[in-house]
């Protein structure tokens, strides 16, 4: 609008320019119209909130209403805070399993679905659906399938001969490994039908032509599939790294007792901040963790697109 | 490794020139290669479907009977009582009421205003548009978790937490939507929309008229996508929703277990099925839908 208005005194009036300038204002005025009903909300629920964000970062802001701006005190208590640490170390321990566990799943379920064995339809379709459960439903129904003395999957464990299965999601070391089996369960259906999308761009002619060279399968997976799907691989791991840097509901759904010592095998960024924010009040410094985490997922899709941009020249 | 050889068409026939026995390898292999790839089809399935049977059998269950050791699949009898004690013992009837409000109104929202938003963005040029919709494009971005605080702080001082009313705004005017409608109105030809300017239909006819009816395929996978979603939001209820008559169905099955440590675990399971049935029929109908939705906008996203 500003740029229509400019337009309209900076120049000298001639009949045509005039028009134009008329209609670029009405333009402008139309486009905006269509835009705004949805800008509002837009605006007040993500613009303002993501902006205001680093200013309360650097508050003291409480329950109690207004806060005092405080530098950068918020992230030096960060830095000494073992429950932070614990939670960022935690949240890339998830990333580092999730990430290629997922990748390797969907990407196998992919290949196997691109084919025409039977009952490939049906299975397009059934593996799309935990995708669009409940994280609650899932949540729920996956702990009592770990539970480690009643649960099924126990039951299947010493049923072929492991005597001593893990304790799961009660046990420190195996309860962030439950929680990748189930987060991957959920989300290979997701990441294959992307997969799929992109099996299909790569041209069948380079398959022929690698087999005419005497080419074994898993050349051409080397050598066609993967450099095929190069731009469908870039978009699914940055989706999936931050998808994992902010897991959240369904860590806060498994763990009940929160933060407190025993659970904190699974703490991470996202619960940290709302334990601190909404449990404790801390609004100022769950900020500042809530800054961390923006800064996490903005620096992994960077390096990301120039690992990408550098492969691909 | 033997998943890469099914890429790829089926086997084209070796050149007369080979020798008999070679042929007869590539044959078996790939009857190998497609036993090895069903085996693995059916153990996916399984995989992907016992939790779902569980849940469901469970619901009809004695409540000491979920946990049996050896597990028992199936019910010694059929209850089918919890279905209707579902409703008489618990406040999901409440729940379900409001998660229906919620889901429906946001659908309705978030369909309306991102479809007029996204006509806005493809199909009328103005300067500062381009700009504007890298605003919205960047936002996804962003983690929610990571701006939900000041998010709070916002609705809080509006009055508006702990009512469902926080629900619909937050969910309503997502970035999500604009996208996906804007690159569906992109691939609709520009004439369509000149010859409907010459014969004097003013731009919001346009959208009414022209875009929106061609349009039915994308409105359907957003419509379809958001109201899943609204329907199993969790972190929205848990953070806005306080007084339990405005509690989700997600929010009050969750509490359900977390608020009474010998709960009945066969009613939790008749909830959690009723929970997700409307999300399964909604699937079934839909899958189309939901596919294309997901890998367009995944894909251009």
């Amino acid at each position: 609008m500003t740029s229509a208005t400019a337009d309209a005194i900076g120049s000298p009036p001639t009949p045509l320019k005039n028009r134009r300038s008329k209609l670029t204002l009405r333009n402008t005025m139309i486009g905006w119209s269509f835009i705004l009903p949805n800008f509002i909300g837009f605006a007040i629920i993500t613009l303002i909130p993501v902006i205001t964000l680093f200013y309360v970062s650097l508050t003291d802001y409480n329950i109690f209403g207004k806060g005092d701006f405080i530098g950068f005190g918020n992230f030096e208590k960060l830095v000494s805070d073992p429950l932070f640490g614990r939670s960022v170390v935690n949240t890339f321990y998830y990333a580092v399993m999730h990430v290629p566990l997922t990748i390797a799943v969907s990407l196998g379920l992919a290949l196997l679905l691109n084919t025409k064995l039977r009952g490939v339809a049906f299975f397009r379709t059934a593996a799309f659906f935990p995708y669009i459960t409940s994280i609650v439903a899932i949540a729920l129904v996956w702990n009592l399938l770990f539970s480690p003395d009643y649960g099924p999957i126990n039951e299947f464990l010493r049923f072929i001969g492991i005597a001593n299965p893990p304790g799961w999601l009660t046990s420190q070391e195996w309860a962030m490994p439950a929680i990748v089996i189930i987060s991957t369960w959920r989300d290979m259906g997701y990441y294959m039908i992307l997969f799929l999308a992109g099996l299909q761009t790569v041209p069948r002619e380079l398959y022929e032509a690698a087999r005419m060279d005497g080419t074994n399968a898993l050349q051409r997976f080397w050598n066609v599939t993967l450099p095929g799907i190069r731009p469908t691989m870039f978009l699914v791991t940055v989706l999936l790294t931050i998808a994992s840097f902010k897991i959240f509901d369904l860590i806060i759904v498994l763990s009940p007792g929160g933060t407190s010592a025993p659970n904190q095998a699974t703490v991470v960024l996202s619960q940290f901040i709302y334990q601190k924010g909404f449990i404790e009040s801390k609004f100022g410094y769950a900020s500042a963790a809530a800054v961390v985490l923006f800064a996490i997922c903005l620096g992994a899709t960077v390096i990301q697109f120039f690992i990408n941009k550098k492969r691909s020249a | 490794m033997s998943a890469p050889e099914l890429t790829e068409a089926p086997p084209v026939s070796a050149p007369a020139t080979f020798p008999e026995p070679q042929r007869e390898k590539g044959a078996v292999r790939s009857t190998i290669v497609r036993v090895v790839g069903s085996i693995l089809l059916v153990a996916f399935a399984l995989a992907l479907l016992i939790p779902f049977a569980w849940m469901v059998l469970s619901s009809f269950k004695d409540s000491n009977e979920v946990f049996s050791v050896p597990v028992r699949w199936l019910p010694d009898t059929w209850h089918w009582e919890h279905y209707v004690d579902l409703w008489t013992k618990t406040d999901m009837a409440t729940w379900l009421r409001n998660t229906i409000v919620l889901s429906t109104v946001v659908t309705f929202l978030q369909v309306l205003t991102g479809s007029f938003a996204a006509y806005g963005f493809a199909k009328v040029r103005f300067p500062g548009r381009d700009v504007l919709f890298l605003v919205y494009l960047a936002t996804i971005a962003v983690p929610w978790q990571s701006y939900m605080i000041p998010q709070y702080i916002m609705l809080a001082q509006a009055h508006l937490t702990n009512t469902l009313l926080a629900i619909i705004v937050l969910q309503a005017f997502g970035a999500f939507g604009v996208f996906l409608m804007k690159q569906y109105f992109e691939s609709i030809p520009e004439e369509l929309s000149e010859a409907a300017r010459i014969d004097g239909l003013n731009e919001y006819s346009i959208w009414a008229r022209i875009m929106l009816p061609l349009s039915a395929p994308a409105l359907a996978s957003l419509a379809l996508l958001t109201f899943v979603n609204t329907w199993n939001d969790y972190l929205g209820p848990l953070l806005y929703l306080r007084s339990k008559e405005n509690w989700t169905v997600q929010l009050g099955l969750k509490n359900f277990v977390a608020n009474n440590l010998d709960a009945d675990y066969a009613m939790l399971f008749t909830g959690l099925t009723v929970s997700v049935i409307p999300i399964a029929i909604i699937f079934l109908l839909g899958q189309r839908f939901f596919v294309e939705g997901i890998a367009t906008s995944g894909l251009k996203g």
